[in-house]
């Protein structure tokens, strides 16, 4: 790997900002290397695990919210459970997609935030997942209207998906949670 | 044996065989499962994409749910139960994060709900000497792969469930059963989980290397304990045969679904009609003790 260092002006350290919001201290890495060999993506990201942390650790600023694998981690925690300074990296990553957003820097293919923010209205909707409703939605967004079409009347058949979302959930906490995050 | 149950939104759509083999194999071992009244979602994965704090409150509220029925809380979904388990580890360990979930809540949660994956209660609660006994019916050698994925195993100091790079529960449960459970080495791989929809690009790549390395190990089907997971290997198992050019044909069960048809139940109230690649070659199998 090889790294070009630019300095950044950023008010507040991208690395602190991670610490804020995930509780993970980045300085202890060792560059082991661990997590990008069993990282899922690794082969068909540009950059890994490994060095997002030491692009961190140098503070290289808002570019790394830019890397692919920001968007493509799967959330697999393989990087964490094998990590031997304990950095729970899939946090990271959860920071790092936060931050991404809140600077609309991101750059990627499929549209995670898109389908995030549709899941999660459906949930504060009716307090359960209403995947038609979300799937219609995303489609919409993306569209993406014939990618796989050809599944649905299989799928409805099987009564695999729901044409109506559940009425049954007690949104007591829901609500609340929902209006205390905004 | 008494149980909260907290079945998960996919039991209401993708995951209804799940369900379905859940609750008849409960019936048949008398393991009394209660779903609390009103569940909610666990946020899953755009709740920790998102926010911190509700992707813990989230299933922190149906924790306390089990917590004022008295029971501890029973899980299928790998994505369920790692949300629970991640919610209760760090409401324990940290009070910074307890108190803002307890604002979150309107109440205070203290992270105290036992949080059991449901084969977990098979071996451990319900024992090896009464499964045995229940059985009437036999795998008689078929060849099974055992996948884990990623939400049960990790992080294991969170979530303690078995070893968390070679577990050996699931394939415990297949050899009682008279199944030749294979070892091999993708029980922990990634299948691409939350990309079902936004990223098929990378499940089809690592799906496509579970199901060939299930195929060169030799198996007849495999034994998944994840709706996701269940989904992502034989939904698309199809559209990976066309883009990949390979012909795979293994069908994807639940361990509930094989523990239901060794105690005799009909594949059809085990939901088996919503396999998308036929599971036939069990079904044969199968034989009566």
């Amino acid at each position: 790997m090889s790294i070009v260092l630019r300095k950044e002006k950023t008010e507040t350290s991208l690395q602190q900002l991670v610490k804020d919001l995930s509780g993970v201290d980045v300085a202890g890495c060792l560059q082991c290397k661990k997590c990008t060999n069993g990282c899922p993506v690794t082969t068909l990201v540009k950059v890994p695990s490994s060095e997002i942390i030491r692009r961190l650790q140098l503070n290289m600023g808002d570019s790394i919210l830019n890397s692919d694998l920001v968007w493509m981690c799967a959330s697999c925690e393989t990087c964490y459970s094998r990590c031997p300074m304990h950095i729970d990296m899939a946090s990271v990553m959860d920071a790092l997609r936060i931050i991404s957003v809140k600077k609309n820097a991101s750059k990627q293919n499929g549209n995670v935030p898109l389908f995030n923010r549709w899941f999660l209205k459906t949930v504060g909707m009716f307090g359960r997942t209403y995947d038609l409703g979300m799937i219609a939605a995303y489609k919409i967004g993306t569209a993406s209207y014939f990618q796989d079409t050809d599944k649905f009347p299989m799928m409805l058949r099987k009564r695999k998906i729901a044409l109506l979302p559940s009425f049954e959930a007690d949104k007591k906490y829901v609500k609340r949670i929902f209006q205390k995050k905004k | 044996m008494k149980y909260a149950y907290y079945p998960g939104c996919s039991s209401e759509s993708t995951a209804r065989d799940q369900y379905m083999s859940i609750r008849e194999v409960s019936i048949a071992l008398g393991i009394q499962l209660i779903e609390p009244k009103g569940w909610t979602c666990c946020g899953s994965t755009p709740a920790h994409h998102t926010d911190r704090i509700l992707s813990m409150a989230l299933p922190a509220a149906n924790l306390l749910m089990a917590k004022n029925m008295g029971l501890d809380m029973v899980v299928f979904c790998a994505a369920c139960y790692n949300r629970m388990k991640v919610a209760n580890y760090k409401i324990q360990t940290n009070p910074k994060i307890r108190k803002e979930i307890s604002e979150s809540l309107g109440e205070d949660y203290d992270g105290s709900v036992n949080v059991h994956h449901f084969v977990e209660v098979l071996i451990k609660d319900v024992g090896i000497k009464k499964l045995q006994e229940s059985f009437t019916h036999s795998l008689d050698g078929l060849r099974v792969v055992n996948y884990y994925g990623c939400l049960l195993v990790r992080p294991n100091k969170v979530t303690h469930f078995d070893d968390p790079e070679n577990p050996v529960c699931m394939d415990s449960l297949v050899t009682m059963m008279g199944g030749k459970s294979i070892d091999w080495p993708h029980k922990v791989e990634c299948c691409g989980g939350g990309f079902a929809l936004t990223r098929t690009d990378i499940v089809i790549e690592l799906s496509n290397s579970i199901l060939g390395m299930a195929k060169a190990s030799g198996a007849q089907c495999m034994a998944v304990a994840c709706p996701m997971c269940q989904i992502n290997l034989d939904l698309r198992q199809s559209d990976i045969n066309k883009i990949k050019n390979t012909n795979y044909n293994i069908p994807i069960v639940y361990i509930t679904q094989l523990v239901g048809l060794c105690l005799g139940i009909s594949p059809v109230k085990l939901g088996m009609d919503a396999c998308v690649v036929s599971p036939r070659p069990i079904l044969d199998t199968v034989t009566s003790n």
